[in-house]
């Protein structure tokens, strides 16, 4: 057994384990901290911003920070949640979301976070870009409008589905995300089975031919707010 | 066709042993030989060293220099910085456009000539600048421009182009470069003459935490812009566990405004890898990497041969000096147009042949850096200093400077002022003293560290120029009485834009929506409440970013409030109807305009 040592979020005494980031520790204990790059079991990313805490005073990602004895995180301050607003609304205005007509609605992790911090609009113009939509594989529907570049599917194709079926072209502004082949994603070896067809948490990566299957209304965040899994798992 | 070309690029990926980390060599490589790296070559390259071609593909889309479209045998890349703007840029950029016959951005239909812009080329002393291929032109005039082009026209070979050499070794057959060094103030330690030799005989004479120590004892801090103390850093990665370790010279020198790390390696070049050679010693690394911008790639050969000059010489190799045991070699990587590639993290990445994004951290470069061995990272004018302090001591060295910043800094001046140039002061000299010194004191600010630094009103010309008060990795750019602040702050975002690697949300986004907040301001489109939400937008960008590009890339406006507030309220008014005047309607109607065909009818 490793040792474990105490630190506190916002003024609670939480124990962490060496090796656990600042979320990991927090979501064992029953915290939750806002993430939308970071998903369970792959590799820390440190991109979307979401999870940032105050270390000591200092500013990280709780998802790439690693939890360490002592040390004073704040999570839930009005600075902070207003700084996530103000991410999460960056990346609503950045992309072209229509969450009425979106099959991922109600199973969305940026609009279930959206609800959770309380965003009716974004205070931001809408940049409107013009991206592609790629519809050529026959079971797998890439819509880039709608990608937040979180890298959840270019991780889980890489490390759970060995394969790179994506990748990430240009820089700034300009990112986009990218299919290993020279044009289309029906190049790829992308499988409708695979699991980076599920790690997308928008809707830029969808199943084809299920759309509504699961009617608005019964959808994951439809009923509780996102995050109040790992809220409840600690009460019980 | 598409043959040739895998042929060609298996070629350049054979000369570089088919090594993955050496991909931003490869892909020169190809560029060089194909003019461009099209898909066929980065499918090639991809098989070859045992990447995904979507990989291969992102590093090639990451890079300025790089391009997967075909592009003119020459390539005309202006520079396109504040200082550029300010000193006849868009005329100049007139010139070139109407004598190629194409605007910015294009190709001409004869595939002879590319017209592009570029971020600041290190030339700002001697503004406007241009890059020609690998050749630098300065001082451009339209005069200048239309001759350029007719004599390219002729003979297309732009080394030509270089008729008067500048001073020093600007003139050495390797270099044979049009660019000035413009020393205005040589100091007493980094441009005094170079024993070359006597520092690492020295090092060697002491124990590797002896050097340490002298160095802590120099008190040496970081000449990049951190400001990091340079006996801690090697300390730690001497200390951490591991066989194989590095030292890397940043030689980036992105800032916009900085010039003196190319007047160093220009003139000083010995005591840069004399300085890489005794923290190979200190921390235990037998191989070093000098990572040189893209810019400078008219400095490459120059400096390959000092390095041949160094092995044979027996300042580099194996057994070093003589003293066995000690081998340490050196390579130069070279870079290719992104800014974000300074920073130490993103650095490694494109040594290592990725992207530039910056690293998660921890670990630290001195745990875990190039290709995951630990790792040293510096900058030129610190490795420099490194040697001066074995040289004379380092008590002669702390003569100099305050005791929390010790030593002397140098400065790149450029802007409105009688010398621009590069200076070396001691630290601690007020910034009003570094005006009188320039023929800058008519100045109505000062942008002291470049962009990523901050913009100083005359209320803060007293102010010292040292890590406590006035930090700067060199720059110094002198602003006159007539110039527009806000123009200034807007240029410096769209700077920060343009070199966001793109990996987190704030920098990415926030960037351009500050940028556009400066713009409304600029144009008479924003209100009071406009400003205070803009200003939350720099809080959020500057404490929620990963790295320090976008941690410090809201400074021009942060910093610019500081001393110009009332000068930037006194253009934002409120709609006398209550309506949101940043909103434009007719730029809102525009795209649907566009799709019906006609013109709204709303003005
Ligand atoms: C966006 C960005 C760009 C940077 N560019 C440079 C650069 O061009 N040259 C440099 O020496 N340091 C640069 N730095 C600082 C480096 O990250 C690092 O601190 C420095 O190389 C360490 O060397 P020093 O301790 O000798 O200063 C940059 C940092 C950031 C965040
Ligand atoms: S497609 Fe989805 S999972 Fe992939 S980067 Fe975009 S938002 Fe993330
Ligand atoms: S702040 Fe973020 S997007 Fe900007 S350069 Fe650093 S990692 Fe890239
Ligand atoms: S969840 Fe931590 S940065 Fe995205």
């Amino acid at each position: 057994m490793s040792e474990t040592f105490t630190f506190t979020i916002d003024g609670v005494e939480v124990e962490g384990e060496p090796g656990q980031t600042i979320l990991e520790a927090a979501q064992a204990a029953g915290i939750y901290i806002p993430r939308l790059c970071h998903k369970d079991g792959l590799e820390p990313w440190g991109g979307c911003r979401v999870c940032t805490v105050t270390v000591n005073g200092r500013s990280a990602s709780a998802c790439t920070q690693p939890a360490a004895a002592g040390i004073t995180v704040e999570n839930e301050t009005d600075e902070l949640v207003d700084m996530r607003r103000g991410i999460i609304e960056m990346l609503f205005v950045e992309g072209n979301h229509f969450c009425m007509f979106c099959e991922k609605s109600g199973n969305c992790e940026l609009q279930a976070l959206a609800y959770r911090l309380g965003i009716a609009a974004p205070r931001y113009e809408y940049l409107w870009p013009t991206r592609d939509v790629d519809a050529s594989h026959p079971d797998v529907l890439l819509d880039r409008n709608r990608c937040i570049l979180c890298a959840r599917c270019v991780r889980t194709s890489r490390d759970l589905d060995g394969k790179q079926v994506f990748g990430f072209v240009g820089r700034g502004p300009g990112k986009k995300i990218a299919v290993n082949a020279s044009a289309r994603l029906s190049e790829t070896g992308l499988d409708v089975t695979d699991e980076a067809v599920d790690a997308c948490p928008v809707g830029a990566i969808l199943r084809k031919r299920e759309g509504y299957r699961i009617p608005v209304g019964l959808r994951r965040y439809d009923g509780t707010p996102i995050g109040s899994d790992i809220e409840k798992g600690a009460s019980s | 066709m598409s043959g040739n070309i895998a042929q060609t690029a298996e070629q350049v990926c054979g000369a570089f042993g088919d090594d993955p980390a050496r991909l931003m060599d490869i892909i020169r490589g190809v560029q060089q030989r194909l003019g461009h790296v099209p898909d066929a070559a980065i499918d090639a390259v991809a098989r070859r060293v045992g990447r995904a071609r979507v990989d291969v593909e992102s590093v090639v889309s990451f890079y300025a220099f790089f391009s997967k479209e075909p592009k003119g045998r020459i390539v005309i890349r202006l520079c396109d910085d504040v200082i550029d703007r300010m000193f006849g840029y868009d005329a100049v950029r007139a010139a070139f456009e109407e004598e190629l016959g194409i605007t910015l951005g294009e190709t001409t239909p004869d595939g002879r000539f590319t017209l592009e812009r570029t971020a600041c080329i290190g030339m700002c002393d001697q503004a406007p600048a241009a890059m020609i291929n690998d050749t630098i032109v300065t001082w451009l005039s339209t005069d200048k421009a239309r001759r350029i082009v007719s004599e390219l026209r002729e003979h297309m070979t732009p080394e030509r182009l270089v008729k008067r050499v500048g001073g020093g070794n600007n003139g050495h057959p390797l270099i044979r470069a049009m660019v000035h060094n413009s020393i205005r103030r040589p100091g007493p330690l980094i441009f005094s003459e170079i024993n070359r030799g006597e520092a690492i005989r020295k090092a060697l004479s002491m124990s590797p935490a002896e050097v340490i120590r002298a160095i802590k004892t120099a008190r040496l801090r970081g000449r990049g812009g951190a400001g990091f103390p340079t006996g801690l850093k090697w300390e730690f990665t001497r200390s951490a566990s591991g066989d194989r370790k590095f030292v890397m010279c940043n030689a980036d020198e992105g800032e916009p405004g900085t010039f003196k790390d190319r007047v160093l390696l220009t003139e000083r070049a010995d005591r840069v890898f004399a300085g890489m050679t005794i923290a190979g010693y200190a921390v235990g690394a037998c191989e070093g990497v000098m990572y040189l911008r893209g810019e400078y790639a008219y400095l490459l050969r120059y400096l390959e041969d000092v390095l041949e000059k160094r092995r044979a010489d027996g300042l580099l190799g194996r057994g070093v000096m003589g003293r066995d045991g000690f081998d340490f070699d050196i390579r130069i990587q070279l870079g290719a147009g992104a800014y974000v590639c300074g920073e130490e993290t993103a650095l490694l990445s494109s040594c290592e042949g990725m992207r530039g994004d910056p690293k998660n951290r921890p670990p630290f470069p001195a745990q875990k850096g190039y290709l995951g061995c630990p790792t040293v990272v510096n900058n030129v004018e610190t490795l420099c200093c490194v040697t001066k302090i074995l040289e004379v001591g380092p008590a002669t060295f702390n003569m100099y400077g305050t005791s929390r910043s010790a030593g002397t800094k140098l400065l790149s001046i450029s802007g409105d002022c009688d010398s621009p140039g590069v200076y070396e002061i001691p630290l601690g000299t007020p910034l009003g003293e570094v005006l009188e010194m320039c023929g800058g004191t008519r100045a109505k600010a000062v942008q002291v560290g470049g962009p990523s630094g901050r913009l100083v009103g005359r209320d803060g010309f007293d102010r010292l120029i040292c890590f406590d008060d006035l930090a700067t990795g060199g720059a110094l750019i002198v602003f006159g009485p007539d110039r527009d602040i806000l123009e200034i702050v807007s240029r410096y975002m769209a700077f920060f834009v343009d070199e966001s690697c793109g990996y987190c949300t704030p920098c990415r986004v926030g960037n351009v929506l500050i940028k556009r907040g400066v713009d409304a301001i600029i144009a008479g489109r924003a209100e009071p409440r406009d400003l205070e939400q803009l200003e939350d937008l720099c809080r959020t960008v500057k404490s929620t970013s990963r790295c320090g590009l976008g941690q410090s890339s809201p400074n021009p406006l942060v910093t610019a409030l500081e001393s110009f507030r009332p000068e930037i309220e006194a253009r934002l008014r409120a709609d006398p109807n209550g309506y949101r005047r940043s909103f434009d309607l007719s730029r809102a109607v525009r795209p649907t305009e566009q799709l019906v065909g006609r013109k709204s009818v709303h003005t």
